[in-house]
């Protein structure tokens, strides 16, 4: 059997996360290939919207990354990210979808290791829940 | 001139919607002028076989209200659709699902356990299930069935255009009968309300870009009447509702649920509620900020009072 390897759309703000991505591959650091980058100017750019649509079109799994708290480009971008990323997550559950295939996380531009860890982690996380299936009648 | 042939239907709904069309008060005098009922089942005495006996498109306009819940209701809102010329989905419940709509929380059969086992005041230990047909010596008898999903009339048949509200505000009402009397019509497939836009353009409390350090249900606080009730803590859903009711509930001290439906090009309107709400919060500790949204109960049922059957993710898992 073919080992499932998940869709992963991460969404990584230009400033520290983009640069941080940037940095693992400019440091040759090897780490799963199922992310797929969209990169926005702020992790406050991503509506919730954006990641229910990631997952109604095929994405496993959706990883935000953004500038840890305090570093935001935009001073207060990510605290907006905070609050709409934990209110996602209880509505993911009350829908029946696994909270864990949405994850926010904080990548500086110098620390590439750390992009890539995360991305392995997620990968792994996903592929233990298996692919994502709408539960519809 | 030939009067215009008006049919109105219920499917699964509250009755709110049926009341709401008489709240235009006099002016049923002018439609009563120009138009002529062929079928209302609250109000007068037709059968549905009068319905299917009338040739296609007989109808001019039909005004549907009611979410699509059981074998009855599919049966009328397609027999319905091929005798009017115009269908219009008349309220939340057939544009958007509505409170029947929150049934697609659950499964079907989770619903049907809960009410004839477990609530505390059934008894039932033979474990009597209804069901649609039953043998009498009279004949055979038959319910509608019930269906898994609840589904909205556009998900159902083809719908012409939309009027929103739970129920419909009456000079909502008015804005959609007068342009059917007159002939008319907008677009389309357009929803047919005073404003696409926002409902906190056309509210009348103040706004001083406060954010809040704790969310509120109504009957915890009484709000200051002149500010903005969001800004209080209240979930007032008037940044991601669509407006034209004239902001009646937020002006009088209770927050918005959300009943016009989504802002116009908005597709999920719960996930643009969350994406507001996450604007708000008066905090810098992601500690404190996901304590702050923890105190929101129920947000699923919150954010999709209305729209969970049109929500990109509309149905939980068989529970
Ligand atoms: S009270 Fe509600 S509708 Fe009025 S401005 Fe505030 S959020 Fe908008
Ligand atoms: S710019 Fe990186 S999170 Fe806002």
């Amino acid at each position: 059997m073919t080992r499932f390897e998940p869709k992963i759309v991460v969404f990584l703000c230009n400033w520290c996360s983009y640069a941080g991505a940037d940095l693992a591959g400019t440091s040759r650091i090897q780490y799963a290939p199922n992310a797929r980058a969209i990169r926005l100017m702020c992790s406050g750019r991503v509506e919730p919207y954006f990641i229910l649509e990631a997952l109604h079109k095929g994405a496993d799994g959706v990883l935000v990354l953004g500038c840890h708290p305090g570093e935001c480009h935009y001073l207060e971008g990510n605290y907006r990210t905070v609050g709409r990323m934990a209110l996602l997550k209880k509505v993911l559950s009350q829908f029946g979808i696994e909270k864990e295939r949405v994850r926010l996380d904080w990548v500086s531009a110098s620390e590439g290791a750390r992009f890539a860890t995360i991305v392995n982690e997620m990968t792994e996380t996903i592929r233990t829940l298996g692919p994502f299936e709408e539960k519809d009648a | 001139m030939d009067k215009l042939k008006l049919a109105l239907y219920w499917a699964s709904s509250c009755g709110g919607c049926d009341i709401a069309t008489l709240a235009i008060g006099e002016k049923i005098l002018e439609v009563a002028e120009t138009a002529e009922i062929v079928f209302w089942p609250v109000a007068m005495d037709f059968k549905y076989k009068d319905v299917e006996r009338m040739p296609d498109k007989r109808i001019d306009a039909c005004l549907f209200n009611g979410a699509i819940r059981t074998s009855e209701d599919e049966h009328m809102a397609k027999m319905l659709r091929t005798k009017s010329k115009i269908m219009v989905a008349y309220g939340s419940c057939a544009y958007e699902g509505c409170i029947p709509g929150l049934a697609n929380f659950f499964s079907l059969k989770s619903i049907l356990e809960r009410v004839y086992e477990e609530t505390p005041s059934t008894d039932n230990p033979g474990k009597v299930y209804p069901q649609t047909r039953v043998q009498m010596p009279e004949g055979d008898l038959e319910i509608p069935e019930l269906k898994n999903m609840v589904k909205t009339l556009a998900q159902t048949v083809d719908v012409d255009y939309f009027v929103p509200g739970c129920p419909p505000e009456e000079k909502t009402t008015w804005l959609a009968l007068e342009a059917l009397l007159n002939g008319k019509l907008p677009e389309r497939r357009s929803v047919i309300s005073h404003s696409s836009k926002a409902l906190c353009e056309e509210c009348s409390l103040v706004r001083e870009g406060r954010k809040v350090k704790k969310f509120y249900r109504p009957y915890e606080v009484i709000p200051d009447p002149e500010k903005c009730l969001l800004e209080q803590g209240l979930l007032c859903y008037g940044v991601a509702t669509r407006g034209g009711c004239g902001a009646m509930c937020p002006q009088a001290g209770m927050p918005c649920t959300g009943c016009y439906g989504a802002v116009e090009g908005v597709i999920d309107q719960g996930v643009h509620f969350l994406t507001a709400l996450g604007s708000i919060i008066d905090s810098t500790d992601p500690v404190e900020i996901k304590q702050i949204v923890d105190g929101i109960v129920d947000p699923a049922g919150t954010f999709y009072r209305y729209s969970l059957p049109v929500s990109l993710f509309r149905r939980a898992k068989s529970v």
